[in-house]
């Protein structure tokens, strides 16, 4: 099940022609696949398109009611192989992943599907994971377009463009048989706003009828000497053909302006911030009418050179907004306008920052330099920005006081434990290199753990420290979590580790789920999930490539047996992989499945014991020692107000889910006896109440003997 | 020239602050204005700060407007921070600016990790954002939403909402808010409350109460032999006598009103520098008082706190489990000191004792028999001061104030640093050795710094260095520093 749930937003997709519909910027994507005839669907989810996924699966029943195939892939490769349904056949099909890690591992399908060309529209939605927000390297999807030659739509981003471009990316995809990119930046994913909608409608050609029809093509098979001649069909016909159907359907927008001698050409996902950064000078309202002519390019690639030509003519100098480096469309509107004798000068990268993200504040010093530069005696309205204030000394002060504030394990999180007892066990043994890998434990990086020295991509943990294997010395210690495992890790990381003989410790972290990019299923999900095949578990994969130390761990809040079973692989005399399945289930899923069973049997008058820990203030010494072995959130801070004390105490708040952890650390470290774990029940019965009763009074005859004994102030 | 109201939201992941933005979407909409939200999705969403965006305008026939993805410097009306340092995190990104923003801010506090792992008091100081945003904001409006949310049963989300239309920021009324919450149909009635609370809260800003104990003037018990302490302790100066009541209460609750006795005797071994008295009542009860098993089981069997867990935990408790691990070497502390010592000689004996004795324990003082384990411990209090611990914890208290004295005479503020240096010492285990060692560092270094006029300041450094990691590595950094201009002062 994962995170969120789009089951009540789903309904949206049924909605027909002339309906306003109003949503997030996925659910318009989806919902203008549907109109387009989409004959599939395939993905891997990842920040910022993971909900697109979730989307998808919610809409489960209104996709096979349309004959829409939706696969969750294994990995973006499996995803972008699905299209060559679409090579060879006329049905139009999607995919979506992030970018450009995503993008990255589809890398192969993608060029082979280039290569071959299709003939149903073949649309790659990319979710640009890029700026403010990121998760990965910061990289363009820009690149991966113009090596294989796949065309790349960057809309403007607000609903009626998008759904727009992926009604016109099926139809170029078609009119060039060739593969399109649909690229939605981080903040375009979730935009909230309205388009009208259209009509869903069935693709006219079904998978069943493929099926039944199989074709065969070699000249479409990418072996020569077919290969040769699909790279020059891509010069000859395919690219042509795309230019004239973008110069025909009007793709790219132009927008008039009275500054008639300069003119800004821009990225269509770029267009809002800099309208925004026109208006803060002056030079635009927020009714979209600008003072500059703008040349919106919802295609980035390819360009279309008379377009250019026709905007930079009798201009005195244009300036291009292009988010990323390197600065592929300034390099290509160069050579356009040398090419056609074009005297507008060009600022590009001059004006604006190399690399980064594009702000609004940093397009609008930009716009300003371009203006500058160009020698535009404009009166613009003087920035509004914060400069002043932000020099004020009580505002300058918050430099030292506010804190960074990076994301963590959440609350009760099952794999906290885990790197509890790679801390301790690292007290005892010292430290080792530590390769991570790509998922929620990558926190483990951050404090109060510090526990990993690199990153190498999705799955690929173990296989980061081959290199390091053998040899005399100290093992080394890998992480892998389920959702790796699962995407490539089997093979890239557990069976290549037992292929070379590797004698380094892994700890696979199967917390049941995808749990960073929202909590999807994976093959060794626990639950059982009508449309989809789980509970394939990880031990049993593991041993079946070759692995022979395995150890599962079925309760990773046994802070004790973690770091004896990790001190027993880091030191044992066994050769060959280590590894360690450390398994318990996200609690941020599980607190979604077991709360409201909870308090439905709480109101139905059920006993129902919970546990929570709490601390006693007076046994706490205020060191800490608890926050560096645990860092959870509902581990706070207090002052006693006693006058005796200097330093805060420990608190355990009240959103604590009484997972264990803070009672087992401090029985694994020996930290101290402030912790103590309370079962509160609800609805007692009259056995809590009568065996409360007698407890009391021996208690309570105890407490008083001792206050007859030992006289203390009150 | 027409423009947008631009609201900001700035949240903990996982805080609601979702929810807060599709509320205010709605709102806008159903009044017929048109509305955008943005928000960065991805990893922060797990416990990081996040932030959205919300910009919303009146409808004019015929125009759409073009919203900005992003909250732009200088450029936001409303900035809802849903946690203290948030706000100071929109006042540093440039986002409330005196000209127009309404800063609406939770004066809650959720710790950041780089806070809560220093060894000492890492929490960032709450004033520098009330002064910040002061300065920052054209209004603003600041309650603990937190607390309110409990109080209501609600989260956090509902009492901002409740706060932003008591600002009247946005140009729609309240029934409208309420109507949105309702139709948005989940946790309503809890949402309801929230926001009234959240209403009210604007109009009548709720008092700031700081947490302080009653300050324990030293007034008679009627228990003769404390009395009597009390009144030796009121012939010290007057404006310590505050920590004394406080430190008196606390060494004669730790063992009896002899220990009292002794406080006193101490504290008075100081008098003669007035400025010295408050700092050597507080450091000198706190080294009396030292955690060692028997008051760790005493506190644990108090009769106060199973009330207190009750209160804490909202409920009724059925089970309370404690989480000891005795270890040999507080066992051989309960010995007398030849014997402890003794032992001490034959760490194979110690071991294989240990494996008997020690190790985790799980022990449910709610229950007799496990209540009954921890009161006999605690009945050891007369014993205490036969056993190894108590003499050795004396031998460091005496020598530590033997040091005190002497350096009183010459150099009272340094003599204040020194008392001050007990709060090195904290914990149990391995954190009260790591304490004691950073302890005798410190008072190594005082030692060679004597003389100088700068060493009072100098030993509150490196008290304060050693307060800030764990593994003291700040502390050696500092010694290092102390060490080279030592050095150079030795005449060639």
């Amino acid at each position: 099940m994962a995170e969120r749930s789009f089951a009540r937003e789903v309904e949206l997709l049924r909605l027909g022609a002339g309906a306003e519909f109003r949503g997030e910027g996925i659910l318009a994507i989806t919902k203008a696949l549907l109109e387009n005839g989409v004959g599939y669907v395939a993905g891997y989810q990842g920040a910022p398109i993971s909900h697109l996924m979730d989307v998808l699966a919610d809409a489960a029943d209104i996709l096979s009611e349309l004959g829409v195939h939706f696969e969750n892939s294994a990995n973006e490769a499996a995803a972008a192989a699905t299209l060559a349904t679409s090579m060879m056949y006329p049905i139009r099909g999607a995919v979506t992943f992030k970018s450009t890690a995503g993008t990255n591992v589809a890398a192969d399908a993608l060029s082979n599907l280039a290569s071959s060309g299709v003939v149903g529209g073949a649309l790659i939605i990319l979710g640009e994971d890029y700026g403010e927000g990121s998760s990965i390297m910061q990289e363009r999807s820009h690149a991966f377009a113009m090596k294989s030659q796949i065309w790349l739509l960057d809309p403007r981003p607000n609903l009626p463009s998008i759904v727009s471009m992926v009604e016109h990316g099926f139809a170029l995809s078609e009119a060039s048989s060739t593969p399109v990119m649909l690229e939605v930046r981080i903040r375009a994913c979730h935009v909230h706003g309205s388009f009208t909608a259209k009509d869903n409608r069935p693709s006219p050609f079904s998978l069943t009828q493929a099926r039944n029809a199989p074709v065969r093509d070699t000249g479409r098979i990418v072996l020569p000497p077919a290969s040769y001649a699909q790279e020059r069909d891509k010069i000859a016909r395919r690219w042509p053909a795309a230019v004239a159907y973008i110069q025909a359907h009007g793709l790219n927008e132009f927008f008039d302006g009275e500054l008639s001698e300069v003119g800004i050409i821009l990225q269509g996902g770029m267009y809002n911030s800099v309208m925004r950064a026109l208006m803060r000078m002056g030079l635009a309202d927020i009714w979209g009418a600008s003072r500059v002519p703008l040349y919106v390019l919802n295609v980035t690639y390819p360009m279309v050179d008379p377009e250019v030509v026709r905007f930079c003519t009798g201009k005195r100098a244009v300036m291009v907004v292009e988010e990323g480096q390197p600065d592929f469309i300034e390099q290509a509107l160069s050579r356009i306008l040398r090419e056609a004798d074009v005297p507008a000068r060009l600022f590009g990268k001059r004006v604006l920052p190399m690399a980064g993200e594009y702000t609004v504040a940093v397009l609008e010093d930009g716009v300003r330099g371009f203006f500058t530069a160009a020698g535009l005696a404009e009166e613009l309205t003087p920035p509004a920005n914060a400069a002043a204030m932000l020099d004020e000394p009580d505002v300058r002060a918050l430099a030292s006081v506010v804190p960074a504030r990076p994301p963590g394990f959440c609350i009760g999180c099952p794999e906290r434990p885990i790197f509890s007892a790679t801390k301790l066990v690292e007290k005892e043994l010292g430290q080792f290199h530590i390769a991570a890998d790509i998922g929620c434990h990558l926190f483990s990086i951050l404090p109060p753990f510090n526990v990993g020295a690199t990153t190498m991509g999705f799955g690929l943990g173990p296989a980061s420290a081959s290199a390091l294997n053998g040899g005399e010395g100290k093992r080394v210690l890998s992480f892998l979590g389920d959702g790796g495992f699962w995407h490539n890790g089997l093979s890239s990381s557990i069976a290549n580790a037992v292929y070379n003989k590797s004698d380094n410790v892994t700890i696979i972290v199967d917390n049941h789920y995808a749990a960073a990019t929202g909590g999807q299923n994976v093959p060794s999900s626990r639950a059982l999930v009508g449309r989809r095949s789980t509970g394939h578990t990880i031990a049993k994969a593991i041993r079946g490539v070759g692995a022979r130390w395995v150890r599962q761990i079925d309760r990773t809040y046994d802070v004790a047996r973690m770091r004896d079973t990790l001190r027993e692989a880091l030191t044992t005399a066994t050769r060959g992989p280590k590894i360690i399945v450390a398994s318990s289930e996200c609690m941020l899923n599980r607190q979604r499945r077991e709360k409201p069973l909870m308090q439905a049997a709480v109101k139905a008058g059920k006993r129902v014991v919970r546990p929570r820990f709490g601390i006693d203030q007076d046994v706490c010494t205020g060191d800490h020692a608890c926050m560096r072995l645990s860092g959870c959130p509902s581990l706070s801070l207090k002052y006693t107000g006693e006058k005796l004390r200097d330093d805060p105490v420990a608190v355990v708040d009240n959103s604590c889910v009484g997972c264990g952890h803070c009672g087992e650390v401090s029985h694994a470290a020996a930290l101290c006896p402030s912790f103590y774990r309370a079962d509160i029940v609800e609805n007692p019965g009259w056995s809590d109440r009568v065996l409360a009763r007698v407890r009391g009074a021996v208690i309570g005859f105890l407490q008083r003997r001792r206050a007859a004994r030992h006289w203390m102030p009150a | 020239m027409a423009r947008p109201i631009t609201i900001a939201v700035l949240a903990i992941g996982g805080q609601g602050g979702g929810v807060l933005v599709d509320w205010i979407v709605a709102l806008a909409e159903r009044e017929g204005w048109h509305a955008q939200s943005t928000s960065v999705p991805g990893v922060a969403q797990r416990t990081g700060a996040t932030i959205y965006y919300v910009e919303t305008i009146a409808p004019e026939p015929g125009r759409t407007p073009v919203f900005s993805p992003m909250a732009a410097p200088g450029d936001v009306d409303i900035v809802i921070a849903a946690e203290w340092m948030e706000a100071g995190r929109a006042i540093q990104r440039g986002l409330v600016t005196p000209d127009r923003t309404t800063l609406i801010a939770s004066t809650h506090r959720t710790f950041a990790v780089s806070e809560k792992e220093i060894p000492g008091d890492g929490m960032a100081d709450s004033g520098a954002v009330t002064s910040a945003a002061r300065v920052a904001s054209k209004r603003f409006v600041a309650f603990d939403m937190a607390a309110m949310a409990d109080r209501a049963g609600s989260v956090a989300s509902s009492v901002l909402f409740g706060a932003l239309c008591g600002t009247g920021a946005l140009p729609f009324p309240r029934g409208s808010f309420e109507a949105t919450i309702a139709e948005a149909g989940i946790g309503v009635a809890g949402s309801m409350r929230g926001f009234a609370l959240g209403f009210d809260g604007v109009a009548t800003p709720p008092v700031v109460v700081t947490e302080q104990s009653a300050p324990r003037m030293l007034a008679a018990t009627g228990y003769a032999p404390y009395d009597a302490l009390l009144s030796r302790a009121a012939l010290l100066p007057s404006d310590a006598h505050d920590m004394l009541a406080e430190g008196l209460r606390h060494v004669v609750s730790y063992q009896d009103v002899a220990y009292g006795g002794v406080y006193l005797d101490l504290v008075e071994s100081v008098a003669e520098h007035a400025g010295l008295v408050e700092t050597a009542a507080k450091y000198i009860a706190r080294a009396m008082a030292y955690d060692d098993v028997i008051r760790v089981a005493a506190l644990k069997t108090q009769p106060s706190r199973a009330g207190r867990i009750g209160r804490e935990m909202g409920g009724q408790v059925v089970a309370v489990t404690e989480f000891m691990h005795p270890r040999m070497d507080e066992i051989l502390g309960m010995l007398p000191p030849g014997w402890g010592e003794a032992l001490e000689r034959r760490p194979g004996v110690v071991a294989a004792l240990g494996r008997v004795l020690c190790g985790p324990r799980r022990l449910r003082t709610d229950t007799i028999v496990g209540f009954l384990m921890l009161y006999i411990v605690s009945g050891l209090r007369g014993w205490r001061r036969r056993t190894l611990r108590y003499a050795r914890e004396w031998v460091r208290i005496d020598s530590w104030l033997d040091t005190v004295r002497a350096v009183a005479v010459e150099d009272p503020a340094l003599a204040a640093e020194l008392l001050a240096n007990q709060r090195l010492i904290k914990g149990y285990s391995e954190t009260h050795s790591r304490g004691l060692d950073k302890f005798t560092r410190v008072m190594v270094a005082a030692e060679r710094l004597r003389g100088r006029p700068d060493a009072a300041a100098w030993v509150r450094r490196l008290r304060e260095a050693a307060l800030k990691d764990e593994q003291g590595s700040a502390l050696d950094e500092a010694l290092r520093t102390v060490e080279s201009f030592v050095r150079e002062r030795i005449p060639a």
